[in-house]
């Protein structure tokens, strides 16, 4: 029952707050109910038995995404005493939210207490074995089947940061601005100038 | 599954990656200097995978193609004949790159290790019978090409095309994506005897829904109408030879995931897609050769022709038989061979400072000034035009006929009736060439190693061509065969 009840909570948050990701017109907000979406998908895991996906999604995504804030944070022109001046009136939806995600950790925890959410029948290569743990499931899987599309990921990153590089990295000789000091101590007055006395009436010649 | 047969399957992939990576350490090291000889030990490379190839599709021990990796890909002699004709055009186009760059001097260690990963990334693809190793592989291939296309730096068309192309990509590959969660969740599986196994007993809408995103992601992939849009600007503005990369190698390996896609997993269900494919053949056929008539650009021609060719490949596909397989096989080869011939011809189009020269004006006359050039640009075109001696004509024949046997007669008919247009715009080429003043324009002489793609390349789709068709039938009917074991 209180898996149950866990489940709609965690789902419906995931979709609202999903919702709101592209529906706030602050992009800092956007990123805030990004995190609440991460972590209610993390709730999500949990219910279903998947503790070792619920951890990844909160260290990965919610890590990520607090760095992709800060890079938000840096490109984009927010003013943030105009961010600030409405706290007192969104106070009571910052209460809300925070008591939300309360409710959901008592809940979770609860649910997670009375066992995984029993979902379907696992049948295949989707079933865990037996005794043993999420990641050592996963670690038997990814090393063993999937060996072979495991680094082919890993190449295809590599392939993403060789393109990136290749793309936008500038050899140091066409860097504009560069001073070269020595040289300009040893130009002399007598290289750069030159004296003319042009007669009257007619123009400099150089 | 054991390990040592697994890597012994998947040692074309293995090869490729392990010298992708050495090579790009010695591109790391070494710098810029270094781009002609790592160009050569690519080459080198991909003739090492394409040996080891031939091996495994000659040898009568692997007749029947084996698994890799407890299911997830599959050594067969369709897989193995896309690999070869894959690395063909890949070599094919690492000889000639070298001189489009060196106006500019923006060739770079780089670009060889780039097609060395996308080669790996189409191997898996035409090898994939299970859908990660299909989207892992198409990724790979994409991201190369995505980055290839944006690499003239200096030229803003080639950042464009480069832009462009990844955007577009990247919502195909979304489409793709969803469509095969659509079908894992419907069937429960993502190895194609799986799916099989779980189609035959009738279409779901989820499965029909999934299905068709598929079939509509690889269609952007393999520049089929309605999904060609982004085609013609990917191909004007993306450096030349990397143009002729993608006309080649990408579409070989996207049309072999397809049909491996449409007759293996979705197999049983031929005739929930065979409108969409025949629907798609028909209008690439049409929008191809109309397209291309008032185009003054030849690589925006050459991307018409293009989008033109798959129409009739996918006419093959449309037949859902074995010949139809075996006949889209035939025509890919020498599609290859014509679009890459094509392409290192107009690759050696220069005016007097070394400049690409790129539109159908400045060829007027090229046959008083260039006679070899001439000679070889119009066989392609003619060639490509279906006109009889030349090995153009044999691919769409083989084509038709699987259309023929199939019952599928009106799509034949349309189909030749349709590819009259397309001749028009070939044969204007021609007579630009042949009977136009000269503009004079065109000027100095190819490199050796154009001047070997393009006359090899030229001799195959000659008449000469048919003394290899014995072999090339024999391939194809086997290659198709293994595509219709499992089934």
């Amino acid at each position: 029952m209180i898996q149950t009840l866990a489940f709609y909570l965690f789902a419906v948050l995931v979709i609202a707050s999903a919702v709101m990701v592209i529906t706030a017109r602050n992009p800092v907000h956007s990123v805030l109910w990004l995190i609440l979406a991460f972590f209610n998908g993390a709730g999500l895991m949990v219910l279903v038995g998947a503790e070792f996906i619920a951890m990844l999604l909160v260290i990965v995504y919610v890590g990520a995404v607090a760095v992709l804030f800060l890079f938000v944070v840096m490109m984009l022109d927010i003013d943030f005493a105009e961010l600030r001046a409405g706290f007192v009136k969104n106070f009571p939806l910052g209460i809300a939210v925070a008591l939300v995600l309360l409710a959901e950790l008592v809940l979770g925890i609860g649910a997670y207490q009375a066992g995984a959410l029993q979902l379907g029948e696992p049948s295949g290569v989707g079933a865990p074995r037996m005794g043993e743990s999420n990641i050592e499931s996963i670690g038997a899987l990814l090393y063993g089947k999937y060996l072979f599309l495991f680094e082919t990921a890993g190449i295809i990153l590599l392939v993403a940061m060789v393109g990136a590089i290749v793309l936008t990295h500038r050899p140091p000789k066409t860097q504009r601005g560069h001073q070269n000091i020595s040289k300009q101590n040893q130009r002399r007055p007598q290289d750069a100038t030159v004296m003319k006395q042009p007669p009257v009436g007619q123009g400099v010649e150089l | 599954m054991s390990y040592a047969s697994s890597f012994y399957f998947t040692l074309p992939e293995v090869i490729l990656s392990l010298s992708g990576l050495a090579l790009l350490m010695v591109a790391a090291f070494a710098g810029k200097a270094s781009a002609r000889i790592v160009t050569i030990l690519s080459v080198a490379a991909l003739f090492g995978a394409g040996i080891f190839t031939a091996h495994l599709l000659s040898d009568p021990a692997f007749a029947l193609g084996g698994d890799a990796f407890s299911g997830v890909y599959r050594m067969d002699a369709f897989g193995s004949y896309a690999k070869i004709l894959i690395y063909l055009a890949t070599i094919g186009i690492l000889m000639v790159t070298q001189r489009y760059f060196d106006s500019t001097g923006e060739y770079r260690p780089e670009y060889p290790v780039l097609m060395i990963f996308g080669a790996v990334g189409m191997g898996m693809m035409v090898s994939a019978v299970d859908l990660m190793t299909l989207y892992l592989g198409l990724e790979l291939s994409s991201l190369s090409s995505y980055v290839l296309a944006s690499y003239a730096r200096s030229d803003g068309r080639s950042a464009e095309a480069g832009l462009k192309y990844f955007v577009l990509g990247a919502l195909a590959s979304g489409i793709l994506l969803y469509g095969m969660s659509l079908v894992y969740g419907f069937t429960g599986a993502t190895d194609y005897l799986s799916i099989l196994a779980a189609m035959s007993d009738g279409l779901s809408g989820g499965m029909l829904f999934g299905l068709v995103f598929v079939l509509a992601g690889l269609a952007f992939k393999i520049s089929a109408v309605p999904f060609h849009m982004w085609t013609p600007d990917v191909y004007e503005g993306a450096p030349t030879p990397v143009t002729a990369f993608f006309a080649t190698a990408p579409k070989v390996a996207a049309i072999a995931l397809l049909m491996r896609v449409a007759l293996d997993p979705f197999g049983a269900q031929v005739d929930a897609w065979r409108q969409i494919v025949i629907f798609s053949a028909l209008a690439s056929i049409v929008v191809g050769a109309l397209g291309a008539i008032g185009q003054a650009n030849l690589k925006r021609l050459l991307a018409y022709s293009s989008i033109n060719n798959v129409g009739f490949i996918l006419i093959g596909l449309a037949a859902g038989t074995q010949a139809g397989a075996g006949a889209m096989l035939v025509y890919l080869a020498f599609y290859v061979a014509m679009t890459l011939g094509s392409f290192v011809a107009v690759l050696m189009l220069r005016d007097g400072e070394g400049r690409q020269v790129e539109t159908l004006a400045d060829i007027a006359g090229l046959s008083r000034s260039h006679k070899g050039l001439a000679l070889c640009l119009a066989v392609m075109m003619f060639s490509l035009a279906g006109i009889p001696p030349l090995m153009g004509f044999w691919g769409k024949f083989v084509v038709f006929r699987a259309a023929v046997d199939a019952d599928l007669i009106l799509l034949a008919a349309v189909g030749i009736a349709a590819s009259v247009i397309g001749a028009f715009y070939y044969l204007k080429i021609v007579k630009v060439m042949y009977f136009d003043e000269p503009a004079g324009v065109v000027a100095g002489k190819g490199d050796a190693a154009s001047w070997v793609v393009l006359a090899l390349t030229t001799l195959f789709v000659s008449p000469l061509g048919f003394l290899l068709t014995i072999w090339l039938g024999n391939w194809t009917n086997r290659a198709a065969a293994a595509l219709f074991f499992a089934a």
